[in-house]
């Protein structure tokens, strides 16, 4: 075991924690932040997502100790004083969800990706969001919310 | 109507999925809660001779262990082929059958405690392909005892009306063709997970991930000996199904078992290659499709023979079976029709119902041989399915009852929205446009399990506070279900959505309901809910009606208010409640729905049965690069008759993700296997179209209103995946002349297709 400060939304943790430990694991099962899903273990499917110091990382394959002193957001994380981030708000009322298991990740990948490309295309948005399995959506209406949520932010 | 009905509506939960604060069956933890770890088989088929767990049970941390023999009794989701246990009891039938389960302190010492069970085997002779299933084989080795004729058959669906061999052969044009389709998997992003408690009152509570509660609840009951009224099985929110959590499942039922014995809290979670593994998807099928049509291109005949790979159990095989055929019926008028199904027990993880049910196979092949009969005649291929369509009210040669059809309508709004006349034939090499039609059914008229019971019950609950409660037993899957019963509610007693909650899918909560299959939910729990609040409108009414003594029937309901037109009754929604209220507080109101007893009289004549049929067109447009084989669909235009969209949001929602799915077995999705052992277990090899794969669409909901249907509504869930795939095939051969008559279409196929020059 191994002791790791974590600053995860806004909020320091000192934890202690296995070597082989995933951030996924340490997030659900030991802080009970059951917003980031485990949909495959194994990289492929994106609902793990977490921001680790602002950029997307898979936390299924993020050993936690590598994160000792690093700033994590998680889908807790998202959205200031119980006000939905845009893209949250376009995703729930434009139908960009069905079952909802993966959009935590599509939160988290969205989120940072229209900080950084507040013009983006729909080609941009489907590369940012090519990580991100969605088995209900068809991915249309995920892409258009992501769009509608880019026009959002820029009209403040 | 149509305040809240009709209109792009955000389902209820959205916000909890958005903001990850929705609770999935993984996400809940109890104080003292172990965790299950499973051995599964390494063989395919063999004999178990022992099995020592004591090595298991003296591991630091391993609370219990138990084997087939602990819960011996067997189950299967119909009553007719209870063919499986929740452990295998004597011989294991598939690589990853759950052999031996441990109940340890911790995930990781109740993986290690599965480690450590040894089992002995005696491998028997694997039956992987359904070639190898059909051939005579000796008692012993027979996947089952119950199989018929010495082969590992599990079942032989047939029907024939107006001898359809004969009327093919006197067709003036004929086409038979061979088909071969892998097996695809559901794929939900959210693993099986169930959760089991036993309470000090010896009841058992399971939170589990499934589209039906209603069977887990009888099967549990079954296979654990514990009584009906003793079992609470809950959904809470669920990622994903597509029929793939349909069915009761071992892993629930060995959850439930090790909560008993450890007297605490027990949770699976599947990993993702264990998900896998348990598979149910849509049957690998084999079949030849005839079809014959006359000079004018009107279709004389089609018989088809088909064979499907059920794997090591039968799941709803049997009617998989049936639907492969029946489901042929339309949307085309076909008097001389017949077809034989087998299906076959493998060594594979077992097939089971997937999102189009036993339809989606058959569906390709008729609509390219279809093409292919268009073509010979000399006609264009939309122009060709639209002189044989069924007609509204009618019946089918089956005795399907036809009632709305809007599929004219959807096949002109996809062709003109395409610019099919134009461009059909007329693209540049290598770029093609397919058509391709369907239809579905909404709800079986008949239920798995025969009782005289109703397939669903609503009940409606008003209490002083002014807020209904809908309690239904439906399972909302991503879906929307919980969403259309607060609509339904909302617009009968003219109040807002807000004012509307539900209690859903529990046993112990709310009246049974059948389960999220078979495309029933919209179409009878919604015929349901608006029963049930209807009685809570005229209660109202009446109450209202004689405290102020206006006529109850002038009395209306919108906008929050209570009132009548003529000015002298204006009340708010709270104080008409107030006054319903007066002298027994709150109250419940039930609504149920019975489908009207449908079909013929033969043998056989059950299946397919439905109180209403959806229907749809497509069309795709693809490329197809020459040099590589690589297939791009670029554009797909689909049009579905619903009946009425009570959420339109919703009802795209489904047509986009069949649009998805469809795309995935058409292209890329196959569960390959090698001496019985699934080779891509895991979405890296499984592969699935991500945001990059996926194509334009554009999607128009087409409204015939029926009129047995909830405000006018049929299915949109399941009807829409039919098409998608044919359409691709057949825009494939307008693009380079190829048909492609094996799924899915990879590039290795499709460069074999263009060497051989194409052009059929």
């Amino acid at each position: 075991m191994q002791k790791v400060e974590l600053h995860i939304n806004g909020f320091t943790r000192t934890l202690l924690v296995n070597a082989h430990e995933t951030l996924l694991d340490t997030l659900r099962e030991q802080l009970n932040l059951t917003g980031t899903k485990r949909g495959c273990d194994q990289a492929s499917c994106g609902s793990c997502t977490v921001l680790l110091d602002g950029t997307p990382v898979l936390s299924c394959i993020t050993p936690t100790i590598r994160c000792d002193g690093h700033n994590i957001l998680t889908i807790e994380g998202i959205g200031v004083n119980g006000h939905l981030h845009p893209v949250q708000e376009r995703l729930a009322s434009d139908g960009g969800l069905q079952c909802g298991f993966c959009t935590p990740g599509v939160v988290m990948t969205a989120v940072p990706f229209l900080q950084e490309n507040p013009n983006a295309t729909d080609e941009d948005i489907k590369e940012a969001l090519s990580g991100n399995l969605c088995r209900c959506t068809g991915y249309k209406k995920i892409i258009q919310a992501v769009r509608h949520a880019a026009e959002d932010l820029r009209h403040g | 109507m149509g305040k809240v009905i009709g209109k792009p509506t955000p389902l209820i939960d959205a916000v909890q999925k958005v903001t990850g604060k929705a609770m999935y069956t993984d996400d809940f933890k109890f104080p003292n809660m172990v965790y299950v770890g499973l051995h599964r088989s390494p063989h395919a088929h063999a004999k178990i001779m022992s099995i020592d767990t004591s090595v298991a049970a003296a591991h630091p941390g391993i609370k219990a262990v138990i084997t087939g023999k602990d819960i011996p009794i067997a189950f299967g989701v119909l009553p007719i082929s209870p063919d499986e246990t929740a452990m295998a009891v004597d011989k294991v039938r598939y690589v990853g059958e759950i052999v031996a389960a441990v109940a340890g302190e911790t995930p990781e010492a109740a993986r290690a405690g599965a480690d450590l069970i040894r089992v002995s085997y005696k491998p028997i002779k694997n039956f992987i392909t359904p070639d190898e299933s059909l051939v005579e084989c000796s008692e012993d080795e027979k996947i089952h005892q119950h199989t018929k004729n010495s082969k590992n058959i599990h079942k032989i669906a047939d029907l024939s009306f107006n001898d359809p061999k004969d009327g093919i052969a006197s067709s003036s044009f004929t086409r038979s063709v061979d088909f071969k389709f892998a097996g695809v998997t559901h794929a939900f992003t959210e693993p099986h997970s169930t959760i089991a408690v036993w309470n000090g009152d010896e009841s058992l509570l399971v939170i589990t991930a499934t589209q039906v509660p209603h069977y887990l609840h009888r099967t549990l009951s079954k296979v654990l000996d514990i009584p009906l009224h003793k079992i609470q099985v809950k959904k809470p929110a669920l990622g994903g199904g597509f029929g793939g959590k349909s069915d009761p499942f071992p892993h629930e039922m060995i959850t439930s078992k090790l909560a008993i014995l450890t007297n605490r809290p027990v949770k699976c979670t599947l990993t993702r290659e264990e998900v896998f593994l348990t598979n149910h998807g849509r049957h690998p099928t084999e079949m030849t499709m005839s079809v014959g049509c006359d000079a004018d291109g009107k279709i004389t005949a089609l018989d088809t023979d088909i064979v499907i790979d059920g794997g090591a159990y039968g799941s709803f095989g049997v009617v998989t079976a049936y639907y492969n055929g029946v489901l042929l019926q339309g949307p085309y008028k076909i008097d001389r029709f017949g077809f034989i199904t087998r299906r076959v027990y493998t060594n594979k993880p077992q097939s089971g119902a997937m999102r189009g049910h036993g339809a989606v196979n058959p569906r390709y092949a008729v609509e390219v041989v279809l093409d292919m009969l268009a073509h010979d005649v000399g006609m264009d291929p939309c122009d060709f399915r639209q002189q044989n369509f069924l007609s509204e009210n009618t019946k089918t040669v089956g005795e399907l009852r036809i009632t709305s059809n809007g599929i004219r309508e959807c096949l002109e709004t996809v062709r003109r929205k395409s610019g099919w006349d134009d461009r059909y034939g007329k693209l540049p090499n290598g770029h093609g446009l397919g058509v391709a039609c369907g239809f579905f059914i909404s709800g079986s008229a008949l239920p798995i399990i025969w009782n005289r019971y109703p397939q669903t019950v609503v009940h409606a609950k008003l209490d002083f506070d002014g807020r209904i409660v809908m309690f239904s037993g439906a399972s909302d899957i991503g879906q929307g279900s919980d969403t259309m019963l607060v609509q339904i509610a909302a617009e009968e007693l003219g109040i807002s959505m807000s004012r509307v909650q539900v209690e859903v899918a529990d046993t112990k909560l709310t009246p049974v309901d059948l389960g999220s299959y078979s495309s029933r939910v919209t179409f009878m729990v919604g015929n349901a809910a608006k029963q049930a609040v209807d009685k809570i409108r005229h209660q109202i009414a009446a109450s209202v009606g004689n405290e102020k003594s206006v006529p109850r029937e002038a009395i209306q309901f919108a906008d929050e208010r209570v009132f009548t037109d003529d000015g002298k009754l204006n009340l708010t929604w709270d104080e008409a409640v107030d006054i319903a209220m007066a002298g027994r507080g709150a109250f419940v109101e039930s609504g149920f729905y019975i489908s009207p007893k449908l079909g013929g009289k033969f043998k056989g004549s059950g299946a397919g049965l439905s109180p209403a049929y959806s229907f749809g067109a497509f069309i795709a447009e693809v490329k197809v690069d020459p040099m590589t084989g690589q297939v791009s669909v670029i554009k797909v235009w689909g049009a579905h008759d619903c009946g009425k969209a009570l959420n339109p949001l919703s009802v795209e929602g489904q047509i986009e993700g069949s649009i998805h799915m469809g795309l995935g077995q058409v292209v890329s999705e196959d569960m390959r296997y090698h001496n019985g052992r699934l080779l891509n277990a895991n979405f890296w090899d499984y592969r699935i179209p991500m945001t990059l794969d996926t194509p334009e669409m554009d999607v128009t909901i087409i409204e015939s209103n029926d009129g047995e249907g909830p405000y006018g509504a049929k299915e949109a869930g399941e009807g829409p995946i039919h098409p998608v795939l044919p359409a691709i095939g057949n825009a494939i051969y307008d693009a380079v002349g190829i048909r492609m008559t094996e799924l899915p279409i990879t590039p290795d196929k499709v460069l074999t297709e263009l060497r051989k020059g194409g052009q059929q």
